[in-house]
């Protein structure tokens, strides 16, 4: 990354001017927080007393097996406090508002995850928090909507546009516009404009440096892929940073291919966007031909955006990383696979991942070893398996 | 004998000129085109010129207008509902451009921009007859590409400032402006409001230290009384949010009517 924030060609600040200050005091907030040892000490307190760092690495020897593949091994973020790895960024993020004399939080949430590990970390910090999330969201996530509302957060409704995340991200930003002087918006992906995709990234990257240590404990060498679902890419951009030196490391983000990428009702950006500028970053973007932003279309709330973090559009670029898609109903197999083989119900983001396995173990061979982001937990999800399990023959 | 039409920032610059001559503010009127629908827009573009709108700045919708309120919002979904594209925006600049030489800008955000191409849009938009460009998501530092497309065939690219904008970030930007300056009058979004910011008085005299160019301010009027209150603060005035309104507002038949004569009550109140 470059000290304005691009990745190659990707990223920047494509603000309004009211936010440009707001953006700059935050770069320096956070330049300074990175290098205060009181800091860096209280967020690793955080780690280990609230969220329950380090999370285990699981050797899932029924998975690999079933998925033809020497060994997987699995980052459980979905142990983390309150289920996904979203609360690292939030936690972080809070801090850093603390230090910041912000009092006021603002977030976006899609499947909820980020909106609840916003509220925990206000509730903790004894801070306001406002969470906007797409009346479509809200609906397809009720039980994350009522567990914010018990942790004190407002939940407002955004009824504009697609109603799901971009717009929730939309109405955040416009909300920060309005009340910028007291107010820290609380971005939840490595997205946006700069400085976040770099904060989301460091905060995230506890990830990968955890996955890292133990998979060298376990095994006494690196993986040989690390795969990771994609919605903005923070899970994956905080696994994937520690190895992205280690280039006989594969890196593979898989991306949400809704109804199939070839009926354009998907949430694939790298996979069938094309570069644009969406809420303050220059990525791939999902976009018709005039430049407007389509809406993005995936079983799973989390993955449901039409732009990735920049970082990720730089991977793909340059080849890096590769990104690839499963579709809805892949992802649901991929649920119930994990569910049955290891007795873990994921989250349908990281679902997607799981669902990969098989196209992985193909392209990589069946000698591969595997560290795969577990980004979340099931159980905000079982509404939507239920419907969707009603809709195919002989799913149970 | 032939004489060189005048350039843009001519343009601009004899139409701030003309009102201060007129001893009033100069009235900048935004209205999203395509917005009720196609077919109405040309005429309620002419009404509001026909109104007295010294300026016209042509809003092209967007899907995500973020620094946008609600009314703008709305107005370009039902103009993206109808189909309306960066192409239409030109179009209805160019059929402007034959009968009136008010000046007219862009206001969009940069994605259709980009996805038109930048040289390709400064070379229609140049050849429709349009003056400059408002990017309210392309702040100084991202708009080297777009700035480059526009200066080659002698376009513009209008600045916005805020009250937030730091002093340092004023003295090293605003002289760079061209055309004039935009303050942007709330820190909000746009969006008609009942009242206006206390400090637009002294956030506009901030700037004016670093500029001898006219001063525009916008987001949030809505009322003639609010220009009346900016006579002796700045040099223009930019209405949108209220001025769709208007047309919301009015019977589909009386849309043109009541604009014009919305837009007169503007120009009125600006009388020095
Ligand atoms: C469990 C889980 N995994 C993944 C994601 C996708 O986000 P990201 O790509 O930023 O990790 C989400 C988003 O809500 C999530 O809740």
């Amino acid at each position: 990354m470059t000290p304005s924030g691009r990745y190659g060609e990707f990223g920047g600040q494509y603000v309004p001017e009211t936010l440009m200050p707001a953006v700059h005091e935050l770069e320096r907030a956070w330049e300074e927080a990175q290098r205060d040892p009181d800091f860096q000490a209280e967020l690793r307190r955080l780690h280990r007393d609230f969220i329950g760092r380090p999370t285990p690495l699981t050797d899932a020897r029924r998975l690999a097996e079933a998925v033809g593949l020497r060994r997987v091994l699995l980052k459980r973020e979905d142990l983390a406090h309150t289920g996904a790895h979203k609360i690292n960024n939030a936690v972080g993020q809070a801090l850093l508002a603390v230090r910041m004399g912000k009092k006021r939080i603002v977030a976006e949430t899609g499947a909820g995850q980020h909106g609840v590990a916003a509220a925990t970390a206000c509730a903790l910090l004894g801070l306001e928090c406002i969470v906007y999330m797409g009346a479509v969201d809200i609906r397809r996530q009720a039980p994350n909507v009522f567990r914010m509302k018990l942790l004190g957060a407002d939940v407002r409704e955004v009824v504009s546009g697609s109603q799901t995340l971009k717009d929730a991200v939309n109405e955040a930003i416009r909300d920060w516009v309005t009340n910028v002087r007291a107010t820290y918006y609380m971005l939840g992906s490595a997205i946006g404009p700069h400085p976040y995709p770099a904060i989301v990234r460091e905060l995230q990257t506890v990830i990968g440096v955890e996955a890292r240590a133990q998979t060298l404990a376990l095994l006494g060498r690196l993986p040989d892929v690390v795969s990771a679902c994609i919605g903005g890419g923070s899970n994956a951009i905080g696994i994937f940073a520690p190895f992205i030196a280690d280039t006989g490391v594969a890196l593979r983000g898989v991306e949400a291919g809704g109804e199939g990428v070839a009926t354009g009702r998907h949430a694939a950006s790298i996979g069938a966007g094309q570069i644009g500028v969406l809420h303050g970053t220059r990525t791939y973007v999902l976009q018709d031909g005039d430049g407007q932003i389509a809406e993005a279309h995936s079983i799973s709330a989390g993955l449901d955006y039409p732009g990735v973090g920049p970082e990720h559009a730089m991977l793909a670029q340059t080849g890096r990383a590769r990104y690839v898609s499963v579709t809805d109903s892949e992802a649901l197999e991929g649920f119930r696979l994990l569910a049955r083989t290891e007795g873990i119900i994921p989250a349908l983001e990281s679902a997607h991942a799981i669902a990969d396995l098989r196209a992985l173990a193909r392209a990589h061979g069946a000698q591969s070893e595997v560290l795969l982001c577990l980004s979340g937990r099931g159980d905000k999800d079982l509404d939507t398996v239920i419907a969707a399990a009603e809709h195919v023959p002989g799913a149970d | 004998m032939t004489v060189a039409a005048p350039t843009g920032l001519e343009r601009i610059a004899r139409a701030f000129a003309r009102a201060r001559e007129e001893r009033r503010l100069a009235v900048v009127i935004y209205l999203t085109v395509g917005y009720p629908d196609r077919a109405s827009t040309a005429g309620l573009l002419r009404a509001a010129l026909d109104g007295g709108a010294d300026l016209l700045e042509l809003g092209v919708p967007f899907s995500d207008p973020l620094a946008d309120g609600a009314t703008v919002q709305r107005a370009s979904e039902v103009a993206l509902a109808g189909g309306t594209s960066l192409r239409d925006c030109l179009a209805e600049a160019r059929g402007l451009m034959a009968e009136y030489d008010a000046p007219v800008i862009f206001m969009g955000y940069l994605n259709p921009f980009l996805r038109y191409g930048l040289t390709a849009f400064a070379r229609d938009a140049a050849s429709a007859g349009a003056v400059g460009v408002i990017v309210p998501d392309l702040p100084a530092e991202e708009s080297a590409d777009l700035d480059a497309a526009l200066a080659s065939v002698g376009l513009t690219r209008i600045d916005l400032y805020a009250s937030t904008t730091p002093e340092d970030r004023l003295a090293r930007l605003v002289p760079r402006s061209r055309g004039f300056v935009y303050c942007v009058s709330v820190t909000g979004v746009t969006g008609a409001r009942a009242a206006l910011a206390e400090d637009v008085g002294a956030f506009v005299a901030r700037v004016r230290v670093h500029t001898a160019l006219p001063i525009a301010v916008g987001f949030g009027i809505s009322r003639p009384d609010q220009v009346a209150s900016l006579r002796d603060v700045a040099d223009g005035v930019v209405v949108g949010s209220a001025a769709i309104d208007v047309v919301t507002n009015a019977p589909r038949s009386e849309g043109q009517r009541a604009l014009r004569e919305f837009v007169a009550s503007l120009v009125a109140a600006g009388r020095r």
